[in-house]
């Protein structure tokens, strides 16, 4: 309950039309017509000899969240690593086609990667807190790209992301305490924290929840959706629960081809592909 | 699973059967862990046995070492004996050099003055009623003693005159005599003393004039063959230290770089490969090898000084080089990616992950292949040899460039050293002096991993 209070504040304080604007974004139902943040075309992914993405094209909708379901080692966390360049620190991975964030090429040479991972966030499968304190954690992105001028700001931040993260309730008191003392769905809740105090324009989180037992699942759910009035998300997830809930869009991946792809209703109740139906009603996967 | 259970209650003889198999099997898979454990006890006992037995026999025998029989005597600076001009003081209009050559020329008559005389007077002093040969009287001091006093008169010439009580170290004869440590029943002709010079000894140690005293010289002093009583380890010591400096200073910024670089950020490909193989091999080259490189590079090369702890220092950083790179890799190796994944997610760059977040969680890998490494060069004697670092050199060096040897090679020329009083107790001594040196060493290592383990 705190925690829609917290929003409604938070909504407060932002601008009049953008929180009119972020409500009719959020009541509206979605529309194929939606403002397109992200383009993926023919997207093909080796690693060494093996493929593991064959044309994979689908685009991420601004300010929504986008579900990539599949069963496992389909490459859905090889997609989204692939969004945010991830790709390029594992050995021997090679990425061809065209990806865009906001019409500019995310593989284009000239692109600074620190700049795109600053705009494009990500939350990892596995909680990875930094050995650090839950301060220094969630200051750290802020710190390295100069984003605070001074440390009331940087205090500011870390306070706003935590609280976004819903987690500034249970570690107010313990803020120099070392972030990896967090129970598991906490130290995910503070990555979470962590990612969104660079205020990048995009989010990738993989399986985000799979380490964490139903409550905190649903408050990470919870976030998700608030998360949506401002960030682009696209999230990985096992859960067919998990995307029915929390996603606009939902793309079904399967041995590295993207089956299908559209508004998260259609794909639960009217796949338009054989394999979708099979895998949504749980017949394989 | 439910099969599992359902069987149970149907057929209880099979499971009967089937649990008599596994108490059988476990017996003895008990059976093996005892004895595995009772192996790892006897193991670790025996290990403790030898440190025990290594730690008693240097103990006890170098613990004596560290007392030694000193003198105590009433030293008369007499007018008579010491007869030489005042001090010369500079008189106005004297040149520098004039006063410096006056100065010289007055210290090296206080040098020729028969010191050893004003010692046989003092001793003669303390005992009066004994008859003996000068040549055997003076055989029971450190033959090194009478510059103690020339120093005294140097340092201060008002004493002339005066009587002061004095400590002076007695010979090494004397020495060892009291301590027992040689047979009092061998003829005289075997042994180092005069049958009188053993009288005297005795009695003045009877009468309290000779103690055993802490031997603070051990640490004080250089290396000395004329007067093997007062023989110290201080230039040894510092050689050591000097080289330490010299290791650390090097080895461990050069090491660290080259792991992180390789482990980091070098691309992986032939060249690394060959790199890689090469440094595990240099990890396996007998050290006496980088002496002899030593000898080639530096010495024959480079026109370094022989002799000098910068050599030696720059030898053993070889040396340590291929500890410190792969320890170092193998304590980066063993971070999680998902720290770095996590880093660079951020938007950390490649260098700010490494800095900011990898290395900190390997600073106790580091610091303890660091100790590993420095401890190692710290012992290590053979290629020491090979740049003229067993030369004998009497003289504390100043800085790594000048002169010196080093602690594990001055046990080596002790060691090798006829003199029954080396051979029995100093040796001990200086590897006392050389294990306390490498425990401290350890101890700081452990305090500050410890306080970095902490701080995470
Ligand atoms: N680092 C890697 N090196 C080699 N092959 C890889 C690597 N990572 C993934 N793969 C391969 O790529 C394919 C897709 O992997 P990916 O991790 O994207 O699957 P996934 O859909 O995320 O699976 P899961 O749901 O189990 O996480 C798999 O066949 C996998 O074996
Ligand atoms: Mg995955």
């Amino acid at each position: 309950m705190t925690h829609n209070q917290e929003t409604e504040t938070a909504a407060m304080n932002m601008s009049s039309s953008q929180f009119v604007q972020d409500q009719l974004n959020a009541s509206e139902p979605r529309s194929n017509e939606m403002k397109t943040r992200v383009i993926a075309k023919d997207v093909n992914v080796f690693y060494g000899a093996k493929q593991a993405l064959f044309d994979v094209s689908v685009n991420v909708p601004d300010k929504a969240v986008i579900a990539f379901i599949g069963p496992s080692g389909c490459g859905k966390s090889t997609f989204l690593r692939c969004l945010n360049r991830m790709n390029d620190t594992i050995e021997g991975c090679r990425v061809e086609g065209e990806i865009r964030l906001d019409g500019q090429d995310v593989y284009d040479p000239k692109i600074d990667v620190v700049e795109l991972r600053a705009r494009v966030g990500m939350v990892f499968q596995k909680p990875n807190p930094f050995p650090k304190s839950i301060f220094e954690n969630v200051a750290y992105g802020p710190k390295i790209h100069g984003l605070a001028s001074n440390k009331t700001e940087l205090e500011e931040i870390v306070v706003t992301s935590l609280k976004k993260a819903g987690l500034f309730e249970e570690v107010k008191d313990r803020l120099r305490e070392p972030g990896t003392g967090l129970s598991g769905g906490q130290q995910q809740r503070l990555c979470i924290a962590r990612a969104i105090a660079v205020s990048p324009e995009v989010i990738l989180m993989d399986e985000p929840c799979s380490a964490l037992d139903p409550i905190a699942t649903a408050k990470i759910e919870e976030l998700i959706d608030e998360l949506r009035a401002n960030f682009t998300i696209a999230i990985v997830t096992h859960s067919m629960q998990q995307a029915a809930r929390v996603s606009q869009r939902t793309a079904f991946f399967h041995l590295g081809v993207l089956v299908e792809e559209g508004p998260t209703e259609q794909i639960f109740t009217a796949p338009s592909d054989k394999r979708t139906q099979d895998y949504v009603t749980g017949r394989f996967g | 699973m439910n099969d599992l259970f359902s069987t149970k209650p149907d057929v209880p003889q099979e499971s009967e059967a089937r649990l008599d198999r596994i108490r059988a099997g476990l017996s003895r898979r008990h059976a093996r862990e005892k004895r595995f454990r009772l192996y790892g006890v006897l193991a670790i006992a025996a290990a403790l046995a030898f440190v025990a037995i290594l730690f008693t026999m240097i103990l006890s025998k170098g613990l004596p070492a560290f007392q030694q029989a000193t003198l105590s005597l009433p030293v008369t600076f007499s007018e008579e004996l010491i007869d030489v001009d005042p001090q010369p003081v500079r008189e106005a209009g004297q040149s520098a050099a004039d006063f410096q050559a006056a100065s010289l020329r007055w210290q090296r008559d206080v040098t020729l003055i028969n010191w050893n005389r004003v010692l046989e007077n003092a001793v003669r002093q303390i005992a009066p009623d004994v008859e003996i040969e000068t040549r055997d009287l003076q055989s029971i001091i450190d033959n090194g003693e009478r510059f103690k006093l020339r120093d005294a008169f140097v340092a201060d010439p008002s004493i002339l005159g005066r009587t002061i009580q004095m400590d002076v170290l007695a010979s090494a004869n004397v020495d060892n005599w009291l301590k027992g440590n040689i047979d009092r029943d061998l003829p005289d002709a075997q042994q180092q003393l005069s049958a009188d010079a053993r009288a005297l000894a005795d009695r003045l140690y009877e009468e309290g004039h000779i103690r055993m005293a802490f031997a603070w010289h051990i640490f004080t002093n250089v290396d000395s063959r004329s007067a093997p009583a007062s023989a110290g380890l201080a230039g040894a010591f510092m050689g050591s230290l000097y080289m330490m400096l010299v290791v650390i200073v090097l080895a461990v910024p050069i090491g660290v770089a080259s792991a992180i670089y390789l482990e980091e950020f070098a691309p992986k490909n032939r060249l690394t490969d060959l790199i890689e193989v090469n440094i595990n091999n240099l990890a396996a080259v007998p050290s006496i090898v980088f002496g002899l490189l030593g000898a080639a590079v530096f010495i024959n090369y480079f026109r370094l000084p022989l002799s000098a702890p910068i050599v030696g220092g720059l030898v053993l950083t070889l040396m340590t080089l291929p500890t410190i790179i792969i320890a170092t890799r193998s304590a980066l190796r063993a971070v999680p990616p998902s720290l770095r994944q996590a880093a660079l997610g951020l938007g950390a760059s490649k260098t700010q992950t490494v800095f900011h977040h990898v290395l900190p969680v390997t600073y106790p890998g580091i610091l303890t292949a660091t100790i590993i490494g420095v401890a190692q060069a710290l012992g290590e004697t053979a290629p020491l040899l090979l740049i003229g670092m067993n030369a004998f050199v009497a003289a504390v060096p100043g800085s790594p460039f000048e002169q010196s040897t080093a602690l594990p090679v001055q046990i080596f020329l002790w060691q090798g050293n006829e003199n029954r009083n080396f051979f029995e107790a100093r040796t001990s001594a200086a590897i006392i002096v050389l294990l306390g040196l490498m425990i401290s060493l350890n101890a700081i290592a452990i305090f500050l991993r410890s306080r970095l383990e902490r701080r995470r």
